[in-house]
């Protein structure tokens, strides 16, 4: 029931990537191209998301745990540090340089190249260097 | 074709949010792809299964609307899919490797924080999303309108 429960959700990803035209990396670039020909549509994207997932979290947030789990799993901390912003800021140059951030990226194995494939792979080694350099691994 | 392009990118923000409420309504999880992909490559344990069929679905996805010929897709050309590639391979190697090394530093990406984290209302997902959205902006005007560049 678990792995049916991520299959559903990993499909709704997929398919609202898809539909919105996340999984090209143009429409992207042109979002974050500000001095360009802008393109809007990632705003569309971002708000319908977090609206409805600021609703939705509300909703099921009334029950006292998930339906197939114990607990609710959310991080608890709510301070900043270097790791944090130093690492969003290196994850922003990556997504500034490509148009790809990791839903993207993986969701456009359909359409397979060979710079995709070079980015996955990267893409991986840089979550085990970043496992190394962390303090609980 | 640009009110289209906003419909359709609304329609696809629901989707993704109606995901991140099934995952947190059924499993308890926060829906990062980030974390959900490398916990699956590098975690042991019992969350593998889930992990697995989530990755499963997300390119199921987009693979249904290109088997089914669609035409649901947004790319900017206004064809397809699943865009190609702007970026040359070098680039692509270095972009991946800070997104991997940024996402897995930093905790998250455009899901965990952009979309799980600003709807949680988390100071860190908060600070993490503007950070990375105007760090990519800067680095385009960079790429393009500075050095001329492909990208």
């Amino acid at each position: 029931m678990k792995a049916l429960a991520g299959y559903l959700a990993g499909l709704l990803f997929g398919l609202g990537l898809a539909v919105s035209g996340m999984t090209d990396p143009a429409r992207v670039i042109g979002f974050l191209d500000v001095a360009g020909a802008w393109d809007p549509t990632l705003i569309f994207v971002l708000g319908g998301a977090v609206v409805t997932t600021f609703i939705g979290y509300r909703l099921v947030w009334r029950r006292q745990a998930p339906v197939l789990d114990v607990r609710f799993q959310l991080p608890t901390r709510r301070d900043l540090d270097g790791r944090l912003l130093g690492g969003a800021a290196l994850f922003g140059i990556g997504w500034g340089l490509t148009g790809y951030c990791p839903g993207p990226a993986v969701a456009s194995l359909p359409g397979l190249s060979w710079p995709l494939a070079l980015f996955l792979v990267a893409m991986v080694s840089g979550w085990w260097l970043a496992r190394r350099s962390s303090p609980a691994h | 074709m640009e009110t289209m392009s906003g419909l359709q990118g609304a329609l696809g923000g629901v989707l993704i949010g109606l995901s991140a409420t099934l995952l947190m309504g059924l499993l308890g999880r926060i829906a990062g792809i980030s974390g959900i992909l490398s916990g699956l490559i590098f975690d042991r344990g019992g969350d593998r299964p889930w992990r697995l069929a989530f990755l499963l679905g997300l390119v199921s996805g987009p693979a249904l609307l290109m088997l089914t010929g669609s035409g649901l897709g947004n790319t900017a050309a206004g064809t397809g899919v699943v865009g190609l590639p702007v970026a040359g391979p070098l680039l692509m190697l270095a972009g991946g490797l800070l997104v991997g090394l940024g996402t897995g530093l930093g905790s998250g990406c455009t899901s965990g924080h952009g979309v799980c984290g600003l709807a949680r209302l988390s100071p860190r997902s908060m600070a993490a999303t503007l950070v990375f959205v105007l760090v990519a902006m800067l680095t385009v005007f960079v790429s393009r309108h500075m050095l001329g560049g492909s990208v």
